[in-house]
């Protein structure tokens, strides 16, 4: 529906009144109004390597898209794992005003730019498509760690073994780093940080006892927590997830911190106002579709859908407190 | 037993529906022509195919898969043997004596040794993978940075001995290989490094297939053109003729591998489980044993049919070995089956420990698809085989231009990106020019397979353990590993030395 | 090839020397209860590089390596044009890629090498010519949905969307 109001505005901006004057059939006009689609396959840049958890992500809307038939052409992922997302953020800057590119981000999307100001990327420019979910957190030990069964226990357990406690995570100044260095600061703790590659083998590396804790994404752990190998102490979350009733959130237990890991489509800067507004319409409907509302409660997901001005403030608001977290892990200066 | 029998037969019901044998036949022809495609492979063969599977219900839909990926492990070894490009870095080994043997007017011997190889292979890993499953996904789960590091030590240990005859340039490619296989991001500080001209392609690191396509492909064929020169445009790329004769002969001197056979597919199949390692890994360590026990190692890289049987049963079942971290884990055991994970998404299941009791039609599907995936791949190997020696007999002038077109292609299709095409052209001309010299270039290619999983890993080790290498000699699995891997690293270094000393005490 | 091999060690000891300098952008060094740098493993096995290239040197100058001693032509002026040829046309290629794209430049390579450098008739040039784009084309444009560069935006435009239109 937007696109077809924004253009009949246009248009009548455009034609004015000499369309009407001349007297054209109602049909023509509603042929000079089709909205603007897709000519040729479009690019889903992926900021991650194949196989990741946004890889799946990418893939399964693809695959949505395909099967309902939502475009006239193929969505074709194509993976820029470089640099923690900087590859992708530097080819999707590149692509400007190029209406069959569009890209796949997480929290990356923010500190990327903010930990290399030389990549020279501006995350104001790209155009805001559409929020699909924010991610969550939650901090994990081994059901082996019978000892271990709330946050109090699982200080205690950190604090007595000082830096010989091993949080595995995702990479260094990612999310998990974030919310390592959060958990070291609010507690008081020596935690050692070792980064994995992907948060598949994280989760591998506490179901294999390799790890002590991990701050995983539930969609990571799912599959070992079902089976007993793993469990939930406390969740960065505002409320308690559903999968996990039991475990508390930071906020009942008195620290005030939720965080989130956005799964976002962004369009390279300067896309045409009809292409922005047709890739909105089009992931409206993908985030409504049974398979994506299925898939998002199934793995933990939450969020509204979200997209043009009201994603950029989210984005604007993210950043500010992504480059609070940098700069208080000394990653970037001020 | 007796329930893992009915439970087999059970899945046999459902592999042999008509749709899925359709989709069992289907998968496994479409993967061999992707994997005999250089550049492709069955990671990209996955990936691409995977929109396909929502037509299918879910069990289909991975049988399909499943097959492909059987299919592209037969194709991988049809490029390396006619063209001496690996399409994917499990079928590098391959080259180092399938090459050779199509040299010789042997590509037929080869194919077949690769196909047949590859059957004993896949069923072996099949067959423990139906028995031994769960016990087996404890250990995978067990295995950590440390065990990795170990592991790959052996492999490299299992290689010494397989360059060149100049020490200092085999050492020379081992090093450059692993240099470049740091090119991108280090994950331990999120730095970026060695981003040459900050170039936005070389933050992605250096893809294998750039290099082995380039010093395979592009660096092949332009000594190979320099051949032709020279021999005054006579000179075809393989003149093997297939006769019934013929073929019955190579089968019959295929049963002499059988010990090469047993032991590619054990040994691949044990790697093949273990997170992360996948099937290059296996394959090349296969080779590098059947080289070190082989009554006549020096035949190997000259066209032995061992040095093509070893790796070819060890990737096969390292394929079918790595699956099982994935449905027992959530964990891929390859990049292939990485992707099949997210496929699994999609059809709505939940790979992990439950998935055995939760899904077991699924489950049981798949592996008994996996036995007739097997058995219609390598007929369909066997049938194609006149068709590709047939191709091998082109004139070189008209075979040639499309073997560089498939590079450039192949370069193109995993990043989609023109860099790697550029990047290829220079290491295939910088590789050409450093084979005219005698330096050998498989360490290097080698290398940055391994360098990847090697260099995170020693690095997560020793973080763990503040810094200390005895990480790797307290652990229940990776000691033995490491000492194996040291032991073999010091064996050419002490054989002179033995040797020394014999003569010595022979003289006094 | 004496000289060949000289000056090839000479130059792949100064590219060692580059990754060198290039890795120690990052800690090269131990990092107490850490384990080595982030520029530690590619500096050192870089150093090892160099060293390599450093042996060759001195077996050349000592003439201890079969090809220091080897009076053989590294490369003759025949063979130096045959492959010349070759890799010349590859770049261009490569480069036409921009331009023209894929199915542009193909075509014109393939003419090239089979009617230039292979000598082979017409016929035969002119059916290698439209048979292998066409069959890439199936194969990775639209069965493999793999989308191979097109070159200038108009060369796409005018040419290929109808195409997508009708097969994609």
């Amino acid at each position: 529906m937007i696109q077809t109001k924004h253009q009949l505005c246009g248009l009548g901006l455009a034609l004015g009144l000499g369309v009407a004057a001349a007297g054209l059939p109602q049909a023509a006009f509603a042929q000079a109004t089709m909205a603007w689609e897709p000519k040729k396959p479009v690019q889903f840049v992926v900021m991650a390597g194949k196989g990741g958890g946004a890889d799946k992500a990418v893939r399964f809307m693809q695959s949505i898209i395909a099967k309902n038939k939502l475009a006239p052409v193929p969505f074709t992922p194509i993976n820029k794992p470089g640099g923690s997302g900087a590859e992708a953020l530097v080819y999707l800057k590149g692509k400007k005003g190029d209406p069959h590119t569009i890209m796949f981000t997480l929290n990356s999307f923010y500190t990327t730019p903010l930990r290399q100001p030389a990549l020279g990327v501006n995350i104001e420019d790209f155009t805001p498509i559409a929020r699909m979910a924010e991610d969550t957190f939650c901090l994990w030990v081994n059901s082996d760690r019978k000892d271990i069964n709330n946050v109090d226990d699982f200080v205690k357990a950190a604090k007595a073994k000082g830096n010989g406690w091993i949080m595995a995570g995702t990479g260094k100044a990612s999310e998990d780093n974030l919310l390592t260095d959060f958990l070291n600061s609010a507690y008081g703790l020596k935690m050692k940080y070792v980064p994995y590659k992907g948060g598949g083998k994280v989760a591998k590396e506490l179901a294999g006892n390799n790890a002590d804790s991990t701050v995983n994404n539930p969609s990571e752990q799912l599959g070992f927590y079902e089976a007993g190998k793993t469990k939930p102490l406390a969740c960065f979350t505002p409320e308690r997830i559903d999968l996990f009733k039991d475990a508390p959130t930071f906020k009942e237990l008195g620290k005030d911190f939720v965080y989130f890991m956005q799964r976002t489509v962004v369009g390279a800067p300067g896309m045409s106002k009809d292409a922005e507004a047709y890739y909105q319409g089009l992931f409206q409907k993908v985030f409504d579709s049974t398979e994506w509302q299925g898939y998002m409660k199934k793995k933990a997901l939450q969020g509204k859908a979200l997209s043009g001005d009201a994603l950029m403030t989210y984005w604007k608001k993210e950043r500010a407190v992504h480059k609070q977290m940098l700069m208080k892990m000394g990653a970037i200066k001020g | 037993m007796g329930e893992i029998l009915t439970l087999l037969w059970g899945g046999f019901l459902i592999a042999f529906e008509p749709l899925n044998l359709m989709l069992i036949i289907f998968g496994c022809t479409v993967g061999l022509f992707i994997g005999a495609m250089p550049g492709l492979g069955s990671v990209n063969g996955v990936a691409i195919l995977l929109p396909l599977t929502f037509l299918v219900p879910p069990t289909g839909a991975i049988i399909f898969l499943a097959a492909l990926y059987y299919g592209a492990m037969y194709g991988g070894a049809i490029s390396s043997i006619m063209l001496g490009i690996p399409g994917a870095s499990t079928a590098v080994a391959t080259t180092f004596d399938g090459r050779p043997l199509a040299k010789l007017g042997m590509a037929d011997k080869a194919l077949t040794a690769a196909a047949v190889a590859s059957f004993v292979g896949g069923t072996i890993s099949v067959v423990l993978f139906t028995f031994f499953a769960p016990p087996l996904a404890n250990v995978a789960l067990r295995f950590g940075a440390p065990e990795e590091f170990a592991l790959m030590l052996l492999a490299f240990a299992t290689f010494v001995g397989l360059g060149g005859d100049d020490i200092a340039k085999t050492i020379f490619s081992i090093a450059i290989g692993l240099v470049l296989s740091a090119v991108g991001l280090d994950i331990i500080s999120g730095e970026p490094r060695l981003v040459f001209g900050d170039i936005p392609g070389f933050m992605r690191g250096i893809n294998f297939l750039v290099l082995a396509i380039g010093i395979y492909g592009i660096g092949e064929m332009l000594w190979t053109v320099e051949e032709n020169h020279k021999a005054g445009g006579k000179s075809m790329m393989s003149e093997a003729v297939v006769t019934v004769e013929r073929t019955l002969n190579n089968l019959k001197e295929l049963l002499g591998t059988w010990k090469t056979m047993l032991m590619g597919s054990f040994l691949g199949y044990f790697v093949g489980i273990l997170p992360a390692a996948g099937a290059t890994p296996g394959s090349l360590m296969s080779y590098g044993i059947a080289k070190q026990i082989s009554r006549d190692p020096d035949k190997f890289g000259k066209g032995a049919v061992e040095g093509v049987v070893a790796p070819e049963a060890a990737n096969n079942a390292a394929s079918t070995g790595s699956m099982l971290p994935m449905l027992t884990l959530g964990i891929p055991g390859s990049p292939t089956t990485a992707i099949l994970l997210g496929g699994m998404v999609i059809w709505g299941l939940e790979p992990g420990p439950l998935l055995f009791t939760q899904n077991a039609d699924f489950v049981w599907g798949l592996i008994a698809s996996l036995y007739a995936a097997n058995l219609f791949a390598v007929i369909i190997n066997v049938a194609f085989i006149p068709v590709f020696i047939w191709v091998l007999k082109m004139p070189f002038t008209l075979l040639a231009p499309i073997i560089f077109l498939l590079c450039l292609i192949g370069g193109y299709a995993p990043t989609q990106s023109l860099h790697d095409v550029w990047l290829m052209i220079l290491f295939g001309v910088v590789g050409y020019f450093l084979r005219k010299l005698d330096y050998p270039l498989a360490p290097a290619v080698l290398a940055i397979v391994l360098g990847p999983l090697a260099e995170p890993a020693l690095r997560q080790s020793l973080l763990i353990s503040n810094g200390s290498f005895e990480i790797f000699f307290t652990r229940v699995y990776s000691a033995p590993i490491m000492i194996a891997a040291l032991i073999l690293l010091a064996l050419p270094l002490l054989k002179p030395l033995m040797g020394h000393l014999r003569r010595k005490k022979s003289k006094a | 090839m004496r000289k060949a091999e000289l000056a090839m060690a000479v130059v792949m000891g100064i590219f060692s020397l580059y990754l060198m300098w290039k890795s120690a952008e990052l800690p090269i060094g131990w990092i107490q209860g850490e384990g080595p740098g982030g520029g530690a493993w590619p500096f050192w096995l870089a150093a090892i590089m160099l060293i390599s290239c450093i042996t060759i040197i001195i077996k050349w100058v000592r003439r201890t390596s079969p090809l220091s001693r080897s009076d053989e032509i590294y490369m003759d002026r025949g063979t130096m044009v045959a492959v010349g040829l070759v890799a010349g046309s590859l770049i261009v290629t490569v480069a036409l890629f921009y331009v023209i794209g894929v199915y542009g430049a193909l075509p014109l390579f393939l003419i090239f090498y089979v009617r230039y450098l292979g000598r082979h008739t017409w016929p035969v040039t002119a059916a290698m010519a439209t048979i292998a784009p066409v069959a890439t084309f199936f194969f990775f444009d639209i069965a493999l949905k793999i989308t191979l560069p097109k070159g200038l935006p108009i060369v796409e435009e005018t040419i290929f969307y109808p195409l997508y239109k009708m097969f994609l």
